[in-house]
């Protein structure tokens, strides 16, 4: 209970800032578009035969998005000695961790929100199921444990922004292809039984895996 | 006993032990080695299917498991770092992990030379074959984590997380072929393996192969942990003389 309170305390904090200021949300939403624009001149095929990458497409586009949020999660505590403060904060560690990974969850989820509309006009998505949300949020929540995590170690190096990339996505993968393979069953008409009984499981397990791992090593990252 | 004069006694007969064990280790993967490519090349019988090009799999199929077995290496080091603290775990686990990234490699290139004939393409954007290089990328992140660190005990620190975190990908890779429909041949070791998928003589090879990989594995091990205990002492032998 008491890491529940501290880590939304920390989690509260973010979300202020963020309402305050805007910046993630805002230059994310921009971002994912232009993602999107650009896989239209990569690709340079017609709008109808996207069906078979879109999947793929709206994967790769939220994996941008995550490591800019990511990126920001402790960039954010750099300025006004507020990593001290954080660190000093009468909170766990683990309190901080999960702070951390809701605020970055929250964000994410709202970005994705409302990009999904937009790739499901721009790409022509055939149905937006309730699978797929499903596997959206299970997704996410890999990403925000695992980019929280490796953005606070990141964030203490001079080479941040290409560093938290070269660490975050390869560990994510396995995520990634879940979600990606989740998504593709959830977008087709017809019975999803394959989302249920073989990726959505795959996708909890390493939630759990990554969940149950990254608050035990937090700990180290924020010493010596 | 006049050149170590001056140091205690037990310590020199433990560096001396390490370094005599380390010539026979070589010497004993050598003659693995050479006795090794001996059975591969004209005790093994010639592949129906596959031809010549099968061989390959003596040396393929040890590096990828001596890999993991590096990994494996490297993520337990790891938490014995972080849990003692001391320089000697931290040595284990970044030389596992240079060895790891080596085998992982040589495994990738067998692995792409046995796919040239046999698949008719050096590079299958399949499961095992990615996840394979998807581990690859992990340790290369983890050898970089080292030098990107403001400070050494970071580094050490972080790239201790890196390789736990990491090695949840091993699994990944090893079942693989049986949670995707995969290309890649089926374990023919291992818990996973089929019963009979593999010919008596070309097993009893594989295994031989797999001393020889592993007793190669071994040296290269001792050979950089002891390498990177020089290199530590050089760097403190700097610190010193910039501070005096």
């Amino acid at each position: 209970m008491e890491l529940l309170r501290g880590a939304l305390t920390v989690a509260w904090k973010d979300v202020r800032l963020e309402l305050r200021s805007r910046e993630v949300i805002a230059s994310a939403l921009v971002f994912g578009l232009i993602v999107v624009v650009v896989f239209n001149f990569g690709l340079n095929r017609s709008p109808g035969s996207l069906e078979p990458v879109a999947p793929g497409l709206l994967w790769v586009a939220y994996a941008f998005i995550g490591v800019l949020a990511m990126n920001r999660a402790f960039t954010r505590e750099l300025e006004n000695g507020g990593m001290d403060g954080l660190l000093l904060a009468p909170v766990s560690r683990d309190a901080v961790f999960l702070g951390k990974m809701l605020g970055s969850l929250a964000f994410m989820l709202v970005i994705e929100a409302i990009l999904l509309p937009v790739f499901a006009v721009m790409l022509d998505l055939p149905t937006l199921s309730p699978a797929l949300g499903l596997v959206i949020l299970l997704a996410t929540v890999g990403f925000a444990t695992v980019g929280t995590f490796f953005s606070g170690i990141a964030v203490q190096t001079r080479s941040r922004e290409i560093l938290l990339p070269i660490l975050f996505f390869p560990v994510v993968v396995p995520v990634i292809i879940a979600a990606v393979e989740a998504s593709a069953l959830a977008l087709q008409s017809g019975p999803m039984t394959g989302v249920w009984t073989r990726w959505l499981p795959l996708l909890i397990v390493f939630d759990a895996l990554y969940l149950v791992i990254c608050p035990w090593i937090f700990g180290y990252v924020f010493e010596g | 006993m006049a050149a170590t004069a001056g140091r205690p006694a037990g310590k020199v007969s433990w560096q001396n032990a390490v370094r005599d064990l380390r010539l026979w280790l070589l010497l004993l993967t050598a003659v693995l080695t050479l006795v090794n490519g001996y059975l591969i090349f004209m005790v093994a019988p010639t592949d129906a299917v596959l031809g010549h090009v099968q061989r390959i799999f003596y040396i393929h199929v040890p590096v990828s498991i001596l890999s993991f077995l590096g990994f494996l290496v490297c993520a337990l080091a790891g938490i014995g770092y972080l849990i003692r603290r001391t320089e000697r775990w931290d040595r284990v686990a970044h030389a596992s992990a240079e060895v790891g990234v080596v085998f992982v490699t040589l495994a990738l290139v067998t692995g792409m030379i046995w796919a040239r004939p046999v698949w008719n393409a050096w590079w299958q954007w399949e499961p095992r074959l990615t996840t394979t290089l998807i581990l690859w990328f992990i340790y290369v992140a983890y050898l970089m984590i080292r030098q990107y660190a403001p400070t050494p005990q970071q580094g050490r620190t972080w790239s201790a997380v890196v390789g736990i975190i990491g090695f949840v990908d091993v699994p990944i890779v090893y079942y693989s072929v049986q949670w995707w429909q995969s290309i890649h041949p089926r374990q023919v070791i291992g818990p996973e393996a089929a019963e009979g998928s593999l010919e008596p003589i070309m097993a009893q090879i594989l295994v031989f192969s797999l001393i020889a990989t592993l007793a190669l594995f071994a040296y290269l091990m001792l050979e950089r942990v002891g390498l990177r205990g020089i290199e530590d002492r050089l760097s403190q032998l700097r610190r010193e003389g910039n501070t005096n």
